[in-house]
């Protein structure tokens, strides 16, 4: 699987500020790392009734009935804004809790998720798609969680060009490096070409990413641990 | 399912295909279109047996493309070459892979040292190791970086030594079978010197060979008091290897403090020193120290040159090594044993050498606080721009500095842990850097490239300079010799002759080496001056 790691806010308003609503209407009764109700702890990713972000959504929406949770007038897009701040103070570094989850989505990148045949993480796997070895250093869970489920069009450092040669060769690879007058790629061998345009009869940009979406190939526990896994992955350095 | 695995099986071929195995490494010279280690190849020889560029031609040589480096520190690398790509570091640690025909970027990857690093003379890298498809990086904070050659990600991260004590790397590592080889810099400092090995699949450390014995250890006695636990004897340059007598070789730096030797009474060894290693323990196989008691900055900090010739009608395995103190030596590599040692440059340090291969020291010569006149200054005679030598002319080629002096004075030399411990300074000589204009005089020093019969230490020609130079050599099989200098000329010369071939003027002064490869059926050479890099091929 190859992840699409743009188009999460591209061509809309500017998104609601989560920690602004979180302020406003959370912390008074979660407290500023989201610990203070006990079973809820935002750090470590625990939660009494919700797993997924529909189910976050959901929770801030109708409230939880007998408790002190109440029910909101929050708009869609301020809910999503929100999830987007409580997923954002999960630590999985303070969580030993989430060992498990993190081992159930390593267990699912390299085996059924087949995400190591395009991705590469720490040195193994394939570099058809972007490298994952730092991803929990530049994605929040929010960004993961829609690249697995709704992968859209290739963020323009990963795009794959086709090119057709003057002689007949057929070059697919991911472009890392164009100019008026070259292109540099990765072919499928995972070698490094740069070609000459004028050596081209044909020069096409694949714009939409090859991802498939994960929406209905994992349930919502595989793609929480999928997710836990790679907010691990904080790279080398 | 089949086919797919057929096809997942070509994939693997083709990409282990491409890869910089050990064995190839121990060939490189059978590839020439490709430069796969900072010399070129274990020998340290830089040397290629490309030879589309000759004397009949090289005047027409033509600018193909530059890389402008973004850092205004010295450019100090020499690239890699493998099939077509080419890796290099622009100064601190910033590393490129770039298309070698037109110079176009496929990936670069900034790592950005600690703070804490403390280089004595310049935040600069001379280069990159390459394995498999892994990159290694000798970082300026002393840590050793490997690097994925596909996609530039970094692999594992280790600390090699204390930045904050003066630990730094700037050089190539070197890699052995399946380790990385790197040492440290951090004569200046009051390190304690020493050259380790890491798995290249892990960066764990294999084994550490520390160049100031310690207690116990033979060697240890030529250093009085605690004056060893700071003694310096850095490694900051690559070293070379022999397979087949499975040795490497290293040269080391100088002690510390550099200029007052009151503390450290004693031969001070290994500084300034050349050490043979088991490549798989790092045991000490021998060494030979250049100058015992060192207080002048005379780093044995070269390239070491290894050469198989005939020495007296027999063959014999050779290790050439111009030094920094002006004397340039041949020795027996499989022992150690001095063969031939002469001057190469005006020095007055010494009167001559034993038949050890000692020197035997001048009197009157130690630094004092007024100071004392040498030649060559601490700079050195050469130091460590690469040499060269050609199999086909049999000639050794140094990059020098003639009639160079300097006044070196002592002053205190007391140990703070992180700070400059030297024990006095250097003054007059010549500047660090070239300045705008008309920067030497008839009574300083000039650079010039020599060219020594190695059976004789005779000097068969000398190309010279108005201005200094800390070029690199680079020859060829088409007995094409090339080097530039700090007037920003960069040269093509005849290595039978040392007439000029071709000449261009980089504006940016040459400290660098050379290289050759070829790509398409064209051979390319490259060499940084002043914040770029250039790549030159003859006219289509």
């Amino acid at each position: 699987m190859w992840l699409s790691l743009s188009g999460v806010v591209s061509g809309q308003e500017p998104a609601p500020d989560g920690k602004q609503l979180y302020t406003i209407h959370c912390l008074t009764c979660h407290g500023a790392d989201g610990d203070s109700i006990p079973g809820v702890n935002m750090r470590r990713g625990q939660f009494k009734r919700a797993s997924s972000d529909d189910d976050l959504s959901r929770v801030i929406l109708i409230g939880v009935a007998g408790t002190a949770m109440p029910p909101s007038n929050l708009s869609p897009s301020s809910r999503v804004a929100i999830v987007a701040y409580i997923r954002s103070l999960h630590d999985t570094t303070a969580s030993a809790g989430d060992s498990a989850s993190i081992n159930r989505g390593r267990a699912l990148f390299e085996g059924k998720g087949g995400c190591a045949e395009c991705h590469r993480i720490a040195g193994k796997g394939s570099r058809k798609g972007p490298d994952l070895s730092d991803i929990g250093s530049v994605r929040d869970a929010t960004m993961l969680r829609h690249a697995i489920e709704t992968p859209g069009e290739a963020s323009p450092q990963y795009r794959y060009v086709r090119a057709v040669t003057r002689d007949g060769r057929t070059v697919v690879g991911m472009r890392l490096n164009e100019d008026t007058h070259s292109v540099q790629l990765m072919d499928q061998n995972e070698r490094l070409l740069s070609l000459a345009k004028s050596d081209l009869r044909e020069y096409n940009l694949v714009p939409t990413s090859s991802m498939p979406s994960y929406k209905n190939k994992l349930t919502a526990e595989e793609t929480s641990d999928l997710v836990i896994y790679l907010l691990s992955l904080k790279g080398a350095q | 399912m089949k086919l797919r695995s057929l096809v997942c099986l070509c994939l693997m071929a083709a990409s282990v295909a491409a890869q910089v195995t050990a064995e190839r490494l121990l060939h490189a010279d059978r590839e020439p279109q490709n430069w796969l280690s900072y010399s070129g190849t274990y020998s340290g020889q830089r040397y290629s047996l490309l030879d589309q560029i000759a004397p009949q031609n090289a005047r027409n040589l033509e600018l193909k493309w530059v890389f402008q480096a973004r850092s205004l520190e010295k450019f100090e690398a020499t690239p890699l070459v493998v099939d077509g790509v080419m890796y290099f570091t622009e100064a601190p640690n910033h590393v490129y892979a770039l298309d070698a025909v037109t110079g176009r970027e496929f990936w670069d990857y900034d790592y950005r040292p600690s703070r804490d690093a403390r280089p004595c003379c310049g935040s600069v890298n001379r280069g990159l190791a390459i394995l498999g498809d892994t990159l290694f990086l000798g970082a300026l904070d002393a840590h050793l970086v490997a690097i994925d050659a596909k996609n530039g990600r970094p692999l594992w991260n280790v600390e090699v030594g204390d930045p904050k004590l003066g630990y730094t790397i700037t050089h190539a590592p070197l890699v052995v079978k399946d380790k990385v080889l790197v040492g440290v810099a951090g004569g200046e400092y009051g390190i304690r010197g020493f050259i380790a090995a890491y798995d290249a699949g892990t960066g764990k450390e294999v084994w550490k060979f520390y160049t100031i014995p310690g207690p116990g250890e033979r060697g240890h006695e030529s250093w009085t008091g605690d004056s060893w636990e700071h003694g310096g004897a850095p490694a900051w340059l690559t070293g070379s290897y022999d397979p087949a007598l499975n040795l490497v070789y290293w040269g080391t730096g100088n002690p510390g403090p550099d200029y007052n030797g009151d503390k450290r009474e004693g031969d001070n060894l290994y500084s300034d020193s050349a050490v043979a290693l088991d490549a798989d323990t790092g045991k000490l196989k021998w060494h030979f120290q250049f100058t015992p008691h060192d207080e002048y900055d005379y780093d044995a900090v070269q390239i070491p040159v290894l050469v198989d010739a005939n020495w007296k009608g027999n063959p014999r395995k050779l290790l050439l090594w111009a030094n920094r103190n002006g004397y340039f030596y041949v020795l027996d590599r499989a022992t150690g044993k001095f063969l031939a040692g002469s001057p190469f440059a005006k020095l007055n340090w010494s009167t001559g050498l034993d038949e050890a291969g000692r020197p035997m020291r001048a009197p009157d010569m130690k630094p004092t606080a007024q100071g004392v006149l040498i030649y060559p200054n601490l700079f050195g005679a050469t130091n460590w721009y690469s040499p060269s030598y050609s199999p086909r002319t049999g000639l050794f080629y140094i990059p020098t500095w003639q009639d160079s002096s300097m006044n070196v004075a002592k002053m205190g030399g007391d140990y703070v842990p992180g700070q400059r411990y030297m024990g006095g300074a250097g003054r007059g000589g010549a500047p660090l850097r070239r300045a705008s204009l008309n920067t030497p005089t008839e009574t300083s020093s000039y650079g010039a490239v020599l060219a020594i019969d190695p059976n004789t230490g005779k000097i068969k020609w000398n190309f010279k300079m108005t201005a200094l130079t800390e070029s690199g050599v680079l020859t060829t099989a088409g007995d094409v010799l090339f080097t530039g200098g700090r007037e920003g000329y960069f040269y093509a010369l005849d290595a039978r002759s040392g007439a000029l071939l071709w000449k261009t003027n980089l504006g940016g002064q040459v400290e660098a080496g050379p290289m050759t490869y070829r790509v398409g059926g064209k051979q390319y050479v490259s060499i940084a001056a002043g914040q770029a890099l250039f790549t030159f091929a003859l006219r289509d």
